[in-house]
């Protein structure tokens, strides 16, 4: 204890330094969308990518000016923004800015909470998604959140959950046998778990839970998976048999995931947003907006100077 | 660089896409609900009707006239007053027994066999109708050893009907109540904070005592409302343990001469004065049911207060 | 980490004078005392309460043994008049050696279990679903409406409730709703005068729907909201997720305000001997609808109702008798309850 102690009166002793940074600056807006890929060989080498240029990725999702306000105070303004089928999106800014509220707009989520109120419009296929049945919608743009929920039963019943509740009428448990093992092989959790899939899911270990709810949530064959920092509760080892997972799904499904941790969005993303008080500040695939942000607010929270 | 004003609301999730079953269901919550409202306003608008129809300051503070027939005459100042001293007794009793076994169940609970048999002691005791709990209390206390807390017949018999039996049987009921709400309140007491107390070199009993039980005190206030909400409500007892007559004196110790006397309740007053009593004065049944029902609502008020006010302690939240 | 002072406190003699408290406070000593003495202390008063409470039983029971000891197991079967027999017992000889015990208590054990199952089943459906409404569906001025009517519903005396029903709902009854036919077809064993089986299982439901309601109601909001969120994040309604979810997960609550409200309404004494008829009569479903008109009286208003006869010691002995089954009764329920709950923490975390 007393080490502790006096290596923290050594670190007070030397200030360290201190950056100011400019709140009511004017942010630079990188309107998303034609931006080419200009200096993108940057430093980074990415893993494997499905979609090398804009136009192999197909426009799943748009959002178009969208405000959303919690009783009048806004959380997310003038944001447009496109999800991509076959690559990763990630959102990624400081807390508070508004990227898990963005996010759980794009499945009316937000409509929970009974004081927010939204302006703009968000497509589904260039459907609006206010005109989808809310239910349907939610089942083709499923949702993983940040503290694992899985429900109090078993492993199987939290699998099968959805599916069971989905349809007109309750498949029976040979038909859905096959779907659940299907969903916990996508999750990289099946061989963790098929022993025995009566076992409570609440006993499972953190990163075995968040599986768990991915796997509850591909199991409906969702179109759009968006994940609310889905390892920011969780150890290294879950953290990176998620992110190999999200890599691997990005083929099947448009994935966009909110992140606190810039590495992280730096080793799965194909695209990323950088939002700051609730606006979005740059949209760049992701090379250049860590490689060579435009933004001077990007640049400042991509080094490490604030956030 | 314009902010957009929110225009809309997300469109509220429509029934109309459910199921029928789902809908019906819903149906079925709807006239639940509704029809909970219905029959709550209608009972509660009754007794405000015929309270205000037949409640009269003189009743509040005349005596029951001894006649021949005790209930059916004269106002019901006894029985208020038997009312709150009922509720005095039973929560002096049982406050301090409620908030001993709590204390001792949450924070030490050693050998936890004991503890698990005081705990389902407390629960049988929860359970046992108040009914049980007046016969037995008045075999007790007819016994020569108890004679002290009544008066004794001629021919050495114990009467075992005084304020103070029925006060000790009150005290059962409401003992379990106080148990419950301070172990909650306590339980909501995280464990860090017991833990920053003994950093600080407090012993158990002291944090205990200076900050688990100040910390546990809007939950312990909560039950014992709750023990006179149900003290206030209790006939059983009162019929059996209380003689449910006008306020008797015994002896001529000043205090002691009430509280070895019997009396009547409100509960008893109503009871007697209903056609099942012998009184079978309907108007003087509603008055005083009235009146009980403010006091309920008077204690059902407080417990908003106290819920509002302290409300949850800041480490709970 | 600085040093413990707790081996220290024992050390200090006990009655070393401790400063006084600034305010004179509940169990204002504790702070002063030692652990060691606090524990004890404390240990021997749930003890003592412990002790107390096992008397309690004991002492019920052995007061209540000749009744059950005269009749065998006939006590708990039918045959003959209740209420005769009790009056037998209560008129019989005042020699010892002549006490009469013989009682057949069918009619009122039979009565009990009517008025409360019927009761708690009516209640707990009703409980449930005004729970769900009160949580999820009402809007928002009712749902302001209802919550502190409810709370205060379930404050309210029983023995309020007794004389509504006595004084509101048995006229209403006996004049509109029983008919002069119906009357005379069982007049030869029973008279109805609108007190009876349905109103006192109506009036009772409404005593315990209340209770029950604000203890679901407590632990629905306390649901996770991760777990509402995540079942409506795969597209499911609110209705099925509030059940699927949310009242599955709070199955242990739901046990437990129905076994607090079949505790109530086993134990009413006052406002069932109000409403039910007190007559020791066992309705007869083959009487079809009058079956309902018919007269009850279950265990505890019948020891309210004949508690002068305390004085008579056969008399007594069979009353305890009474509170031996209901005490009995409310034991095997807390059982009953804590068995059922058990299978259902297997699902709960941790």
């Amino acid at each position: 204890m007393d080490e502790v102690t006096s290596t923290a009166h050594r670190a007070a002793a030397v200030p360290p330094p201190v950056r100011r940074i400019v709140l009511d600056d004017q942010p630079t807006v990188v309107t998303p969308g034609a931006n080419g890929n200009g200096n993108g060989n940057g430093t980074r080498t990415p893993a494997v990518r499905f979609a090398a240029s804009d136009t192999a990725a197909r426009e799943r999702m748009r959002v178009e000016e969208l405000t959303i306000a919690y009783a009048g105070r806004v959380a997310v303004r003038d944001v447009t923004l496109p999800v991509r089928q076959g690559e990763v999106l990630s959102l990624i800014g400081p807390s508070g800015c508004g990227k898990t509220t963005l996010l759980r707009s794009l499945n009316r989520l937000t409509e929970l909470t009974p004081t927010a109120t939204r302006g703009g419009r968000i497509a589904l296929d260039g459907q609006d998604v206010d005109e989808l049945d809310v239910t349907l919608l939610r089942r083709r743009v499923a949702m993983v959140f940040q503290q694992p929920n899985p429900f109090p039963m078993s492993i199987f019943d939290n699998v099968a959950y959805g599916l069971r509740e989905q349809g007109t009428k309750r498949p029976g448990k040979r038909d859905l046998a096959p779907r659940v093992e299907e969903a916990l092989r996508r999750a990289g959790l099946w061989d963790e778990v098929a022993d025995d899939l009566g076992r409570p899911a609440l006993r499972l270990s953190g990163g075995q839970q968040q599986r768990l709810c991915i796997a509850r949530a591909l199991a409906v064959e969702p179109e759009v998976l968006l994940l609310d920092e889905p390892c920011s509760a969780l150890d290294p080892r879950s953290t990176q048999t998620i992110e190999d997972l999200i890599v691997r799904l990005r083929a099947e499904v448009a994935v966009v995931i909110v992140t606190h941790n810039l590495q992280q969005a730096f080793r799965v993303a194909d695209h990323v947003a950088f939002m700051y008080l609730g606006e979005l500040v740059e949209y760049g695939p992701a090379a250049d907006v860590f490689g060579n942000p435009r933004a001077r607010r990007t640049r400042e929270y991509v080094s490490g100077s604030f956030g | 660089m314009s902010a957009v004003a929110p225009r809309r609301k997300g469109a509220k999730e429509s029934a109309a896409t459910w199921s029928v079953l789902d809908r019906v269901g819903l149906a079925a919550c709807w006239v639940a609900g509704i029809g909970l409202c219905v029959v709550c306003l209608a009972i509660i608008g009754f007794m405000f009707v015929k309270g205000i129809q037949y409640v009269r300051p003189d009743l509040l503070f005349s005596r029951t006239i001894a006649s021949s027939n005790e209930a059916g005459s004269g106002g019901y100042f006894d029985p208020l007053v038997g009312t709150l001293l009922l509720i005095v007794i039973g929560i002096a009793i049982a406050l301090p027994l409620g908030i001993g076994i709590a204390v001792w169940l949450t924070e030490y609970g050693r050998p936890s066999g004991l503890a698990r048999l005081v705990e389902s002691g407390v629960e049988v005791v929860a359970g046992t109708p108040s009914i049980v709990l007046a016969i037995f209390g008045l075999a007790v206390f007819q016994g020569k050893l108890f004679a002290f807390l009544s008066f004794t017949q001629q021919g050495g018999g114990v009467w075992g009907r005084s304020f103070f039996t029925a006060g000790i049987m009150m005290s059962l009921i409401a003992l379990p109540l106080i148990v419950a709400s301070t172990r909650e309140a306590l339980r909501s007491i995280p464990n860090h904070v017991r833990e920053a107390s003994y950093a600080l070199g407090k012993t158990r009993a002291a944090t205990i005592r200076r900050v688990l039980l100040p910390g546990a005190r809007p939950g312990i206030a909560t039950g014992a409302t709750l023990a006179m909400g149900r003290i206030a409500g209790d006939t059983a007892i009162v019929i059996l343990l209380l003689g449910g007559s006008a306020l008797t004196t015994q002896g001529n110790v000043p205090v002691l001469n009430i509280l070895k006397g019997g009396g009547s309740t409100l509960t008893t007053f109503v009871y007697a004065n209903s056609p099942a009593g012998e009184g079978n004065k309907p108007d003087k049944a509603y008055a005083a049911a009235f009146v009980l029902l403010v006091i309920v609502v008077a204690l059902n008020f407080g417990l908003d207060l106290i819920g509002g006010r302290r409300g949850r302690t800041a480490w709970t939240k | 980490m600085p040093p413990a002072t707790a081996p220290i406190a024992p050390r200090r003699p006990p009655a070393a004078p401790a400063p006084p408290p600034r305010r004179a406070k509940l169990l204002s000593g504790l702070g002063s005392w030692s652990d060691r003495r606090a524990e004890l202390t404390l240990g021997a008063l749930a003890c003592a309460v412990l002790v107390l409470i096992g008397l309690m039983v004991v002492f019920v029971f052995s007061k209540a043994w000749p009744s059950f000891w005269h009749n065998g197991f006939a006590w708990f079967g039918g045959g003959g008049d209740v209420d005769r027999q009790l009056d037998n017992i209560y008129n019989g000889p005042s020699r010892p050696s002549e006490y009469v015990y013989k009682l057949h208590a069918w009619p009122l054990l039979y009565g009990t279990a009517l008025t409360t199952i019927a009761g708690v089943v009516i209640g707990l459906v009703t409980a449930l679903l005004a729970a769900v409404f009160i949580v999820e569906f009402a809007p928002s001025p009712i749902r302001r409406l209802l919550e502190p009517v409810v709370r205060l519903l379930a404050a309210v005396p029983s023995v309020v409730y007794g004389l509504i029903g006595l004084l509101v709902i048995i006229p209403f009854v006996n004049n509109h709703l029983i008919g002069e036919g119906r009357k005379e077809s069982v007049a030869y064993v029973v008279q109805l005068n609108g007190s009876g089986l349905i109103v006192a299982i109506v009036i009772l439901s409404i005593m315990i729907t209340p209770i029950m309601i604000s203890i679901i109601v407590d632990a629905l909001r306390s649901v996770p909201q991760g777990w509402t969120e995540g079942a409506a994040a795969l597209g499911v309604n609110r209705w099925r997720a509030m059940w699927t979810i949310s009242v599955r997960s709070v199955r242990p609550a739901i046990v437990a305000a129905a076994v607090l409200a079949t505790a109530r309404a086993l134990g009413e004494a006052i406002m069932l001997s109000m409403v039910s008829g007190s007559r020791g009569f066992a309705p007869n479903p083959l009487d079809g609808l009058t079956f309902l008109f018919e007269p009850v009286r279950p265990l505890a208003a019948t020891i309210v109702d004949h508690s002068e006869g305390l004085s008579v010691t056969p008399f007594a002995q069979t009353l305890y008798a009474f509170a031996a089954v209901l005490l009995v009764s409310s034991i095997l329920l807390s059982l009953g309850g804590w068995a059922a709950k058990r299978p259902l923490a297997r699902w709960s975390a941790r």
